[in-house]
């Protein structure tokens, strides 16, 4: 299969208020390959987590897709009926929010919500489901005798894998990940991005990371764009965006953002 | 403060449930306009049907229906009214100590509101009337004002706990403010909502409540409210010899009373929660969503 | 790059305000600090750092009198205050240590405007009587920390930015005029691109107030910001402190070490197939980290680093 896995075509997306509407997405285009993580960068409010909400039709009132088209595999998202879209769901794009480790049904134990997943969506049986579990539990390196425990029992950092493991045990295509690592602290968050590339390597799925952390965007992706108020602003290699910005505000994000003093990075 | 009553007209239901309220408010004040004749003379024959000289009928007793209900709505909203405010507030302060202080204070009230909660108002009411002989409003009043506050006091309290270990809570304290003022005027405003709620449940109790006593028997049988008017037509078997006026006019007037404050409730459920809210986005925003869910079945 | 604040000022030898001394706190059978001695000096910032869990926000409760020890010392101006005192010994001191929370958002009460944040704590303190008073404080406080009083006064806090709501945060705890302020996590809920602000703010009035900062976070990153000296924690222990150019520059210790390498480096992707080594580094050094030790090092003039104890 050639051709980009996602390609975003124009797409505009309103909030309802009482007399007319917000455009919190204006005219925004990018493509991401095959095997390829890219990187959605801005400020809070820019319309970053709303264009992952509308690629996966999960917008909730008063957010409204105004126009354009989400191709996912050469097909038309936004022209799916919510039947054939709950197919797409999970099973082909799977999605980590900013909270997730706080969707994880508290009264459930972690192995049956493994099994909620894929026997709605693959028709496992328990048998089935508990090894694909297990298999996904050390891909992303938690302890395997604990299936059965309740979320509440392990960390954030923790229960973020487990989500992402969930996510995983479906095999999509593509993954959106929406400040997955906001929450965590630093050295949790490197061990959990560090556990995805490597994961992404081995099963080459796509991500689509959002995040208002540039310099981990960075670290993490092949491309990247940079959203402004709504607007897609710059789009590009990794290696250019960060190193030879073409817009003003890329330069600004890139010069706000605190680091270690110079000679720290160097001896680590 | 951000609950202004614009916030509350802007729902279609809170505007219809006020407009009930008021017409029935404003009813019971100008009922000497309405209705000026004395309520208790007899003035027509014994159950007549509604007609034009008597809009509701008469009594067996040959009272004019329509009188007794316009004078009658007094006493039954104002006892109502006063009861269920009396209610909250009662409710609301012991919620509100409780669940700041909480410790031993919280232990003590607690104890309290169980004890009063596994009281059985009515019984009770009916025990006391019936060593009283008759109760008038005042009494029945107090008796269930203080019988019912449980219930609102425990939703206070849970509320009160909730908020009291948010950050703006505790940044108060650390700023230096008395306990008195966190409690009444940092947090309060806060379970204005909830207070609104309360407020509205405990008047539709209280009413009930009241009218049931009187339809027993219990009020003052002098006294022309709508429970004593539903007590008389019981006694002189009304709906037994089709004279459904009788009956009809009372139960009305509580049933729009209890229909103008549940709209009223509504809209509190709906501002404590916003995502309860109707309003012309929300509703713009559903009508496009189902336009195009069937345009994407169509296309298919 | 960025120029670290100057260790040398005219108060670098100043008497604390606030010392700690040996300080312990126990629940039931977990040990959440142990052996926390530090000192707060006006005009100077000390960074707490290290992961969530490490005991840093315990600490900073203890100091602001949210929590108490279970042994050590906590001294207020020279006296012993390691215990709630009573009426005026506790107004006084609270009157003196104010802190700025994590959540800005939950910090602010959302019935109130901006002004009504501000002005309770000026009439509370007796710093401003009477309406014409207050507003001009309200004003003076929104200008000190960079916001347009003619904009910001009458808003609410869902009407303000993230950035906006933690500099009213900021400017409540100094309508108290403090003389220590305790940051807790003040940047952490907040956009990357806008922390350098807040940053700035920060060591800009420690300067202009004379204030005792105490910084708290777990993106060293920040620390150099702010903080003259700095303190990395870890399972309940301070395992390296000193001035924040040693400890930074020349870090000694396994889990300082750990925490530096995992600030986001634009210059350094992540390699595939590495994410075993550094999970296997990342466990290694958090086991030989934990166990407790009394053993201090002084690696150089302030720099200290604790030896590693045996596990038990």
């Amino acid at each position: 299969m050639s051709g980009p896995l996602l390609q975003v075509r124009d797409l505009s997306v309103d909030y309802l208020i009482d007399k007319g509407a917000f455009r919190a997405v204006k005219n925004v285009s990018f493509d991401i390959g095959r095997s390829e993580l890219f990187g959605l960068a801005g400020e809070s409010g820019c319309g970053k987590s709303t264009i992952a909400y509308a690629i996966t039709r999960l917008a909730k009132a008063p957010a409204w897709v105004a126009g354009g088209e989400i191709l996912f595999d050469g097909q038309d998202l936004l022209k799916l009926t919510e039947v054939a879209m709950q197919k797409v769901r999970w099973s082909r794009i799977g999605m980590v929010f900013q909270s997730a480790m706080n969707s994880l049904n508290p009264l459930m134990r972690v192995e049956d919500q493994f099994h909620d997943v894929l026997r709605r969506h693959n028709g496992f049986t328990r048998e089935q489901s508990r090894a694909r579990a297990e298999a996904m539990f050390k891909l992303v390196g938690v302890p395997v005798n604990r299936l059965r425990d309740y979320p509440h029992q392990f960390s954030g950092g923790m229960r973020q894998r487990i989500v992402i493991a969930i996510c995983l045990a479906l095999e999509p295509a593509l993954i959106i990940m929406d400040e997955p690592t906001t929450a965590l602290d630093v050295v949790v968050q490197r061990e959990i991005l560090e556990q995805v590339i490597d994961l992404q390597r081995s099963l080459g799925f796509s991500v689509l990371f959002i995040t208002h952390d540039l310099h981990l965007m960075s670290q993490l992706c092949n491309r990247i764009g940079v959203m402004l108020k709504g607007e897609l602003v710059e789009v590009g290699d990794v290696k250019q965006v960060s190193q030879a910005p073409k817009h003003e505000y890329t330069r600004k994000l890139w010069a706000s953002i605190p680091q270690l003093p110079a000679r720290a990075r160097e001896a680590v | 403060m951000r609950f202004g009553l614009q916030l509350l007209f802007r729902q279609k239901k809170a505007v219809a449930g006020f407009i009930i309220i008021a017409t029935l408010a404003l009813m019971a004040m100008f009922a000497p306009i309405l209705a000026p004749n004395d309520p208790a003379a007899r003035v027509g024959r014994s159950h007549q049907p509604p007609t034009v000289s008597h809009y509701f009928g008469t009594t067996k007793m040959g009272r004019d229906v329509y009188s007794q209900f316009v004078w009658g709505a007094r006493p039954s909203l104002a006892v109502g009214f006063a009861t269920g405010l009396a209610i909250t507030a009662i409710g609301t302060v012991i919620g509100l100590i409780a669940g700041y202080f909480g410790g031993r204070i919280d232990g003590t009230l607690d104890l309290a509101t169980n004890a009063v909660l596994v009281i059985p108002n009515i019984p009770l009411l009916i025990l006391l009337a019936s060593f009283a002989g008759t109760v008038g409003p005042l009494a029945i009043m107090t008796i269930i004002a203080l019988t019912s506050w449980p219930w609102g006091a425990r939703m206070t309290r849970a509320q009160t706990m909730a908020l009291r270990n948010r950050e703006f809570i505790t940044a108060a304290r650390m700023v230096g403010e008395p306990s008195w003022r966190i409690i009444f005027v940092e947090i309060l405003p806060n379970l204005v909502p909830l207070i609104g709620i309360n407020i509205v449940g405990s008047i539709i109790y209280a009413i009930v409540a009241q009218t049931t006593l009187e339809y027993l028997g219990f009020g003052d049988p002098l006294n022309v409210t709508w429970g004593t008017m539903l007590y008389n037509a019981q006694n002189s078997s009304a709906i037994i010899v089709g004279a459904w006026w009788d009956i009809g006019a009372p139960a009305l007037g509580i049933a729009l009373v209890g229909l103008g404050l549940a709209l009223l409730n509504f809209t509190f459920d709906e501002i404590a929660n916003p995502q309860l809210r109707s309003g012309p986005a929300l509703s713009r925003w559903l009508r496009l969503t189902r336009l195009r869910k069937s345009e994407l079945e169509a296309a298919r | 790059m960025n120029a670290l604040p100057s260790s040398l000022s005219a108060t670098v030898n100043a008497e604390p305000v606030i010392t700690l001394d040996g300080i312990e706190r126990s629940f039931g059978f977990v040990q959440a600090l142990r052996g926390i001695s530090l000192a707060l000096r006006p005009g100077r910032a000390l960074a707490l750092v290290g992961e969530s869990g490490c005991g840093k926000t315990t600490c900073a409760r203890i100091i602001a009198r949210m929590d108490h020890p279970t042994a050590g010392k906590l001294q207020f101006r020279g006296r012993d205050a390691t215990h709630a005192g009573t009426g005026n010994e506790e107004r006084t001191y609270r009157r003196a240590v104010q802190m700025v929370f994590q959540d800005p958002f939950a910090s602010l009460n959302p019935v109130f405007t901006v002004h009504h944040h501000l002005a309770r704590p000026l009439a509370l303190h007796g710093h401003a009587k009477g309406k014409a008073a207050l507003a001009k404080g309200v004003a003076e406080l929104l200008a000190g920390v960079g916001l347009e009083p003619d904009l910001t006064a009458h808003k609410f806090p869902h009407e303000l930015s993230g950035g906006q709501r933690q500099r009213v945060n900021i400017a409540r705890a100094l309508a108290v005029q403090p003389e220590v302020l305790v940051a807790d996590e003040p940047t952490s809920m907040l956009d990357v691109s806008i922390r350098l602000g807040i940053l700035e703010l920060l060591a800009r009035i420690k300067r202009e107030k004379n204030l005792a900062l105490l910084y708290i976070t777990h993106d060293i990153a920040t620390a150099a910001y702010v903080a003259e000296e700095i303190i990395v924690m870890f399972a309940g222990q301070m395992v390296e402190w000193g001035s924040t150019t040693a400890v930074i520059g020349d870090p000694r210790h396994i889990y300082t070490q750990l925490l530096l390498s995992a600030v986001p480096d634009p210059d350094r992707p992540f390699v595939p197939g590495d994410s075993a080594r550094f999970l296997g580094h990342a466990e290694e050094v958090r086991r030989l980290s934990r166990p407790a030790s009394s053993v201090v090092e002084e690696v150089g003039p302030d720099h200290f680093v604790r030896a590693l104890g045996t596990p038990s």
